[in-house]
């Protein structure tokens, strides 16, 4: 097995991926969800506005998709570094 | 069939369910007993997680946290599933990786300290003795509700069945029982959510009803619900009224708070392989979001439900065409039994003050609007004449609101105690492996057999329901302080270590030490700041009120202040004194790659 040492291109990868994750993590529940809900409310949904929707829905749904997203990218990044179980 | 007997049967059946696993999965190891041999598929973990995580709390309470405030309370939903992320991305597969038993030994290895492994054993315990007192007590109020029992009797007979299946079985007895209480409880939250959702809107899902039409007058669910909570004198349902600045910081710390509770993260123990760590968390997140989505439908069609029970015409969106609902319907029609059966519990309550023969139901505590002050002059009202309205009714009475069959009740029933008691099974193992694996094998006896450290598991485990049944009988005052302290403690101390241990290698012993006591002591003063010395009433040093808050933060909120002093004083502690030593640093690098991780053995 390649030994893979600190600042490895295994460990950079992995921590471009978590980053990506955490900015649309943090976009959809405290962007969307409650510090930008006034710049989206013109957007109408279901009786309320977007914002709304996030906040009470929108940012789980989100949340699942980036979790399942992760691990398989982390799969692929597993594999490509030889580091796999 | 009586409802009653309705209820034993249910009830009865789920328990024969529950210690026939029990029986099934006995622990032999203490692999089987703390981590279920690492055998667990990433599935099956999820569901035990979902269950594990959604307590009594969830279950019974957040949809009427919600249906009483509205938009703002979106905090609990966004702050309860968005840390399955954090844990997913930060911590599950690393302390996978790892291959131990409990949290506390993760501490005390990486930072080579038994000092820092005693303060995580002694947060673990704050944190998760807090969280099973409000189980035991749900456990103790659904059966005196449903069973005819006393309270005390209740909370015995629950003690009784998880000493059975936690006992025996352990880890391995827990996520099998686990899985089975999901499926009652998602089962007992669903039915009567999708009845309601149905007559309301016509739409068979909740999720989207919510965002759906009335079916009477035709004007948009939401819309109609602003308009007249509105014209009772309540804030929007759909608005912003809180401090935004808290808000945030409260959802992060709720985030941060759920990935450092220690009997979730244990859970991600019992997968066979690291990269099952990481999916297992997104399966938990769909099984939870199951009830997550479904909460603000039930808890917005709930507060609609009542709000037209008490004003008929408010149905069509037309608060007061019709007048209010009398006291002779309240007290005879068969329709509004619920009501009086209600009452006798206390959780619902209500005056015919201006002793006009009708119960005005509105918000009396605000500067009314036009229409509301009109129809206060017209109707001679002298205040609110439905006093009390608990939040836990919104769920608890919901098939009887809308007239469901008793069987629905009945499993209701059985999906609350379901919550509670799988809830309170994960944090005794929490409890009871911190003790007898980081103190007596950890700190006290490292020589002890595994036959004899499965033993003290084992006792552990007994003394631990006994103590939480106990002060479940009596609860102290800070068992009501679940969010704060629970949450809090979890997002000051446990989180930030975890996560500095695996991302950085420069953080040392003397950093991690100082770090978590900083953001320990810091969360607990500002807490006690405002809710009084451990607690104690009328000993809080400032009023709880948002005027009174440093910069408007809540001491629910602080959690996320005292992580970053967490992070800041490890890292500046850290930076002052020595580096770790070079193991420290390998074994860093060696839980950052999934290859090599201890896999499940050799089945007994």
């Amino acid at each position: 097995m390649a030994v893979e040492g600190r600042g490895s291109g295994y460990w950079r990868a992995n921590l471009r991926v978590i980053w990506l994750c955490l900015i649309v993590w943090a976009l959809v529940s405290y962007g969307f969800g409650i510090v930008l809900r006034p710049l989206i409310s013109g957007i109408k949904v279901g009786g309320t506005d977007l914002g709304f929707w996030f906040a009470q829905q929108g940012s789980i749904l989100v949340f699942i998709v980036l979790i399942f997203w992760y691990a398989k990218r982390m799969n692929q990044i597993d594999r490509k570094h030889g580091v796999e179980e | 069939m009586s409802q009653f007997t309705l209820n034993l049967l249910v009830i009865g059946a789920s328990f024969a369910l529950y210690i026939g696993i029990a029986i099934w999965a006995r622990a032999g190891s203490t692999a089987e007993f703390y981590a279920a041999n690492r055998g667990v598929s990433p599935v099956m973990n999820g569901m035990a997680t979902a269950a594990d995580w959604m307590s009594a709390a969830s279950f019974i309470s957040m949809a009427g946290l919600i249906a009483f405030t509205g938009y703002d309370n979106s905090t609990y939903l966004m702050g309860w599933t968005g840390g399955y992320v954090l844990l997913a991305l930060l911590l599950a597969p690393y302390l996978r990786k790892f291959g131990k038993f409990t949290v506390p030994e993760f501490i005390g290895d990486r930072f080579y300290s038994t000092t820092a492994r005693i303060i995580a054993v002694v947060c673990l315990l704050v944190v998760s003795i807090t969280y099973v007192i409000g189980q035991m007590t749900g456990v103790g109020v659904t059966f005196s509700r449903y069973l005819e029992v006393s309270n005390a009797t209740g909370l015995w007979i629950g003690a009784a069945l998880v000493f059975c299946y936690a006992v025996l079985g352990g880890m391995k007895g827990i996520t099998y029982t686990q899985v089975a209480q999901y499926i009652v409880l998602i089962i007992a939250y669903t039915i009567p959510a999708v009845f309601i959702a149905m007559q309301l809107t016509g739409h068979v899902l909740p999720q989207t009803g919510l965002f759906g039409t009335l079916n009477e007058g035709g004007g948009k669910f939401l819309a109609t619900l602003d308009q007249v909570v509105t014209d009772l004198g309540f804030k929007s349902y759909t608005g912003h009224h809180n401090s935004t600045l808290d808000m945030v910081l409260f959802t992060l710390a709720l985030m941060i708070g759920t990935a450092g509770l220690p009997h979730v993260i244990i859970r991600f123990f019992t997968v066979p392989k690291v990269s099952d760590a990481r999916s297992s968390a997104g399966w938990a997140l769909v099984f939870i979001a199951l009830l997550y989505t479904v909460a603000p439908a039930v808890g917005s069609m709930a507060r609609f439900n009542l709000t037209a029970t008490m004003w008929p015409g408010a149905q069509s969106g037309q608060t007061f065409s019709e007048p209010a609902v009398s006291l002779d319907a309240i007290e005879t029609s068969p329709e509004l039994a619920w009501m009086r059966n209600w009452q006798t519990t206390g959780l619902l309550n209500w005056e015919d003050k201006n002793g006009d023969g009708m119960i005005q139901y509105y918000n009396d505590a605000a500067e009314p609007g036009e229409t509301l002050a009109g129809v206060i002059a017209e109707q001679g009202l002298v205040g609110n004449e439905l006093p009390t309205v608990n939040n836990d009714i919104m769920v608890l009475a919901n098939p009887e609101i809308a007239n469901l069959p008793g069987w629905v009740i009945a499993i209701v029933a059985a999906g609350g105690l379901a919550a509670a008691l799988s809830t309170a099974a994960g944090l005794l193992l929490a409890i009871s492996g911190a003790v007898s694996h980081d103190l007596i094998k950890g700190a006290i006896n490292p020589n002890i057999s595994e036959k004899n450290e499965l033993l003290a598991a084992r006792i552990s485990m007994g003394v631990s329901i006994l103590v939480a049944t106990l002060l479940g009988l009596n609860p102290p005052g800070f068992a009501a302080q679940t969010v704060a302290l629970a949450f809090g403690l979890a997002a000051s101390s446990i989180f930030p270590v975890l996560m500095m241990g695996i991302f950085s290698t420069r953080i040392n012993k003397q950093g991690a030490i100082a770090g978590m006591l900083a953001g320990i002591v810091s969360t607990i003063l500002y807490i006690f700041t405002y809710k009084g010395w451990f607690f104690i009433a009328d000993t809080n040093m400032l009023p709880d009120t948002p005027a009174h808050w440093f910069m408007g933060i809540s001491p629910a909120s602080f959690g996320t202040i005292g992580a970053l002093i967490n992070f800041a004083v490890a890292y500046l502690v850290s930076n002052a004194t020595e580096e770790p030593p070079e193991h420290i640093r390998d074994l860093v690098e060696s839980i950052r790659v999934p290859r090599g991780a201890v896999g499940p053995t050799a089945g007994h």
